[in-house]
């Protein structure tokens, strides 16, 4: 029987273990443990696995936006080569994707069809082409229904939904009194469109039942909420359902709840007694998952003429499917990022037919601060204010809305690093004035505040006496580094060198970890294995009769009062603990975030309004950072998804349904090699003892807060023209360019 | 039906609507080539049929037959790894790696074509030899969606390559 040793974070942890670690593991930019598999095609994805009488499944879906099915045909289809079965479950089969963290099935039930493109049926055949042919012969009989796709005129009669990862409204003060008696004020819309995550693996289950219940190996971020969500989905209970996810093609949030090929494949394998492969299709990927909501923001600034601001108001209209209780929280930030004494964010929801919104990287924050940090540039333009100066101005002591103090804050810093890094004091300040043939140049800025989260999360560690580890958990590595931080932590913590040190991932046989969403995983599950390898620690010290305290181990010795013994020479048998986080107070008590600044130059065509993005610098502080590589490469994935937020990225919804336009990567743009440059991405030293006991913070997300707008204004300060319509495409330039 | 794949013949009895992908995936459990559009939109099933690259996805397996198909397991393997994909692996160049078999086999046909003089879209002259800058690479790779964004470090790693074959 393992240990548990359980912390939960009701006070700091002072000191952390990983800062008197002999192995020197932690912090250095080593390269990805799993990188080898990765480059040479061996990590093993969800729809990959070799498994025996293997048929395919492929979903029909509702060629309808709204209304009740009175007849699935299915006849043409059972008789085409090949099928198997059609499958469908009215009453079972999920309406939606499952959102974040939650262990309750979606909605289930797709006889009253609600979005265009609803999943209602699946075809099984003994190929992938026999399936995906008999698909199109199965006919849908309905009863059409009328649905809304209005936003615009969805607004008048929005709800306002129960708090999400926002308070739903929240006021202090009176922000109509402070812009009436302000001495410079900003008021205005923004809107930005749904968008998708689009990570590139497509959602995936393979589906297979026996007498212990349903395996599923699936694409999936946080397995052990998709494990209770999927049984409850299936009226199982969870411990009879395995999902096993080692591997995950990208997330971004669009995998984090359960998809509707799930359910399918589980319900199609249990019908047809075969394992059920079920893969969407990128259409279908756009059609049916989850997108970000398109949003229109009223942003309204009051400050004094020293930019002191005295009110924020930050009203946000968004849209989800009836009965969805997320909204985009997009004035997430808005309540920590700047002081001003008189507040009102609120957070309305428009209910439209459309496919269900759900948390995409950086939910609030990512859309958020594309209204938020415009509407403060337009702000120090009107007061002939140094950008950069005006957030100093506006940096804050304490938490602006509640009596407590940050964790750690070193915003100011991250400006003033940035600044000097991308050379500011040189930059434009004449907007529209600085041209280089039939380019104009422009330089802009914006802040990133991105809150940090705990979540529950378990880890087993084994210690072998032959000095490897292996190290067990449901937590995923989406791309974001886990294996490696992992790797690193339990390397450290136990003197070990990396590649003694086995992490096993992403299968619920483990114990359950947070998964993979809200910048919390390196956080929660580096903290889970911490929590085991200091339980190990203190058999190690016992053993060699000292305290924890004196003890060093480094390349599988220990080293203690003047001794260095090996591990075999102390432990008979391997040593197994569990480490388990759970979130306290400190999530209270104060306010815990990771902030920066980004910096960037652009270049805007004249005659066609393209614009190119020249050069980065961004500066992060977000605790420690516990592997410089892999930290760099998400802010850089932060910064790109900033880019293609401020520049091409859109789902075009049919006015007349709700179906996405376009809803392939051939028309839904995604930034290309092309379209990055070189990004200088720079951390500052930083502890943050209330996160956790690794002392670290999310970055995950912090990348893409404020990345977009930091675009957006340099491309105001490039063409004097201000675009408060994301993204800014040509065509909304072109009106504001100087004449040929 | 025969097909030639990283140097080793292969039966497979796919259907005439099979694509060279899903040949590789479905039937003969190559799955380092991915698919993530099965448009030719996002450049992760590249592979290179007698050493051009080409979106599987968009081409027929019948087709095939008598070709030599290259694909990421024929590039190297994890216990032996090509100059690229260690040169990956040393700068980060890919996070979920999903799209990074395709990365790979693409940069290894984009270099070919470059020393074999083929312009780009960014080239400043139609004949003549091919410098990498990086401006070039990241061109020529645009035909490879990354959306975990690991293009700067990918092009430090194709530049490194290329500087060592210059």
């Amino acid at each position: 029987m393992s240990d548990k040793h359980t912390l939960t974070m009701d006070k700091p942890v002072e000191k952390s273990l990983l800062d008197s670690g002999a192995q020197g593991l932690v912090g250095e930019a080593l390269d990805r443990v799993e990188g080898p598999k990765k480059v040479s095609g061996k990590a093993t994805y969800s729809a990959e696995y070799p498994i025996e009488n293997i048929a395919y499944g492929f979903l029909v879906r509702a060629p309808f936006a709204v209304g009740r099915i009175t007849e699935i045909d299915m006849d043409a289809a059972k008789a085409a080569p090949g099928v198997v079965d059609v499958v469908t479950d009215f009453d079972r089969f999920i309406r939606n994707s499952a959102q974040g963290a939650v262990k309750e099935a979606p909605v289930q039930g797709v006889r009253d069809v609600v979005y265009f493109g609803e999943p209602v049926a699946i075809v099984v055949a003994e190929r992938y082409e026999q399936a995906r042919d008999a698909a199109s012969l199965v006919r849908i009989v309905y009863d059409e229904g009328k649905g809304s796709f209005d936003f615009e005129a969805g607004i008048s009669h929005a709800d306002i939904p129960p708090d999400g990862a926002a308070p739903a409204t929240f006021e202090q003060g009176n922000i109509d009194k402070a812009m009436a008696t302000a001495g410079v004020t900003i008021d205005g819309d923004w809107t930005t469109p749904s968008q998708n995550s689009a990570a590139m693996e497509p959602h995936a289950s393979i589906a297979m039942w026996d007498d212990d219940g349903l395996t599923l190996y699936g694409a999936y971020q946080m397995p052990s909420f998709d494990r209770p969500s999927l049984a409850d989905a299936l009226g199982l209970k969870p411990e009879k359902v395995r999902i096993i996810a080692p591997y995950i093609g990208g997330g971004f949030g669009g995998k984090l709840g359960i998809a509707p090929e799930s359910v399918a494949a589980a319900i199609a394998s249990k019908t047809t007694g075969r394992p059920v492969k079920a893969v969407m299709t990128r259409q279908q990927v756009f059609d049916a998952t989850v997108r970000r909501s398109n949003t229109k923001q009223r942003i309204r600034l009051a400050a004094d003429r020293n930019g002191r601001l005295t009110g924020i108001g930050h009203e946000s209209h968004t849209s989800n499917l009836p009965d969805e209780v997320f909204f985009e929280p997009a004035g997430i930030a808005t309540h920590f990022l700047y002081g001003g004494e008189n507040r009102k964010i609120t957070h309305d929801i428009v209910r439209l037919n459309r496919m269900l919104a759900g948390s995409m990287r950086a939910p609030g924050e990512a859309v958020g601060l594309l209204a938020l940090e415009c509407a403060m540039d337009e702000l120090a333009e009107k007061l002939g204010m140094d950008p950069v100066e005006l957030r100093k101005v506006n940096d804050c002591e304490q938490d602006p809305e509640k009596d407590i103090p940050y964790s750690t804050r070193s915003f100011t810093e991250c400006l003033d690093e940035g600044a000097k890094r991308f050379g500011w004091e040189k930059r434009n300040t004449t907007p529209g004035k600085l041209r280089e043939g039939e380019w104009l140049i422009g330089h802009g800025m914006a802040s990133a505040a991105r809150g940090n989260m705990l979540q529950p999360s378990e880890a087993r560690v084994v210690l072998n006496p032959d000095g490897s580890a292996v190290v067990e958990t449901d937590m995923t590595d989406i791309g974001t580094g886990t294996y490696t931080i992992l790797s690193q932590i339990a390397g450290e913590l136990l003197g070990l060198p990396i590649d003694r040190v086995e992490v096993r991932l992403g299968d619920n046989a483990f114990p359950p970890g947070s998964g993979s969403g809200g910048s919390f995983g390196a956080g929660s599950s580096g903290s889970s294995v911490y929590l085991a390898c200091e339980s190990i620690r203190e058999k190690l010290a016992k053993a060699m009769g000292v305290s924890p305290d004196d003890l060093t181990l480094k390349d599988g010795e220990a080293i203690a009062a003047n001794r260095h013994v090996a591990l075999r020479d102390i432990i008979d048998g391997a040593i197994e603990a569990t480490g388990r986080i759970e979130p306290g107070e400190q999530g209270e008590k104060v306010k815990q975030a990771g902030h920066g600044a980004h910096f960037c130059a652009v270049r805007v065509n004249a005659v066609t309004g393209e614009v190119r993005i020249d050069r980065w610098t961004a500066v992060f502080a977000a605790g420690r950072i516990l592997n410089l590589k892999t930290a760099t490469s998400q802010c850089y994935g932060g910064i790109v998804f900033g880019i293609g937020a401020a520049l091409t990225e859109e789902l075009v919804h049919d006015p007349h349904n709700g179906k996405i336009v376009n809803r392939d990567l051939a028309e839904y743009h995604l930034p290309v090699h092309a379209d990055v440059p070189h990004l200088d991405v720079t951390f500052l030293p930083e502890r943050d003892t209330h996160a956790n006991p690794l002392h670290a913070k999310g970055i995950g997300e912090l990348g893409i807060a404020g990345a977009g707008a930091a675009v957006a204004n340099a491309i105001a300060n490039a063409t004097g023209a201000r675009v408060r319509d994301y993204p800014i495409t040509l065509d909304k330039l072109l009106g504001s360019l100087p004449p040929v | 039906m025969h097909f030639t794949i990283n140097g080793t013949k292969y039966d497979a009895d796919p259907d005439i609507r099979t694509s060279l992908l899903d040949l590789l995936r479905e039937h003969l459990g190559l799955t380092g080539s991915k698919k993530g559009c099965d448009h030719g939109q996002c450049g992760a099933c590249t592979v290179l049929v007698n050493g051009r690259r080409i979106n599987s996805c968009l081409t027929l397996a019948v087709m095939h037959q008598d070709d030599e198909i290259t694909t990421i397991e024929g590039i190297g393997t994890p216990d032996n790894l090509a100059p690229l994909q260690s040169a990956f692996v040393r700068h980060d160049g890919f996070q979920c790696g999903y799209c990074t078999p395709g990365q790979i086999c693409s940069a290894t046909g984009m270099l070919d074509e470059a020393k074999k003089g083929w312009p780009s879209h960014v080239s400043e002259s139609l004949d003549g030899d091919i410098a990498l800058s990086d401006e070039e690479i990241r061109e020529r790779m645009s035909g490879n969606l990354c959306r975990c964004s690991a293009y700067p470090n990918i092009v430090d790693a194709i530049r490194e390559i290329a500087g060592e074959d210059a």
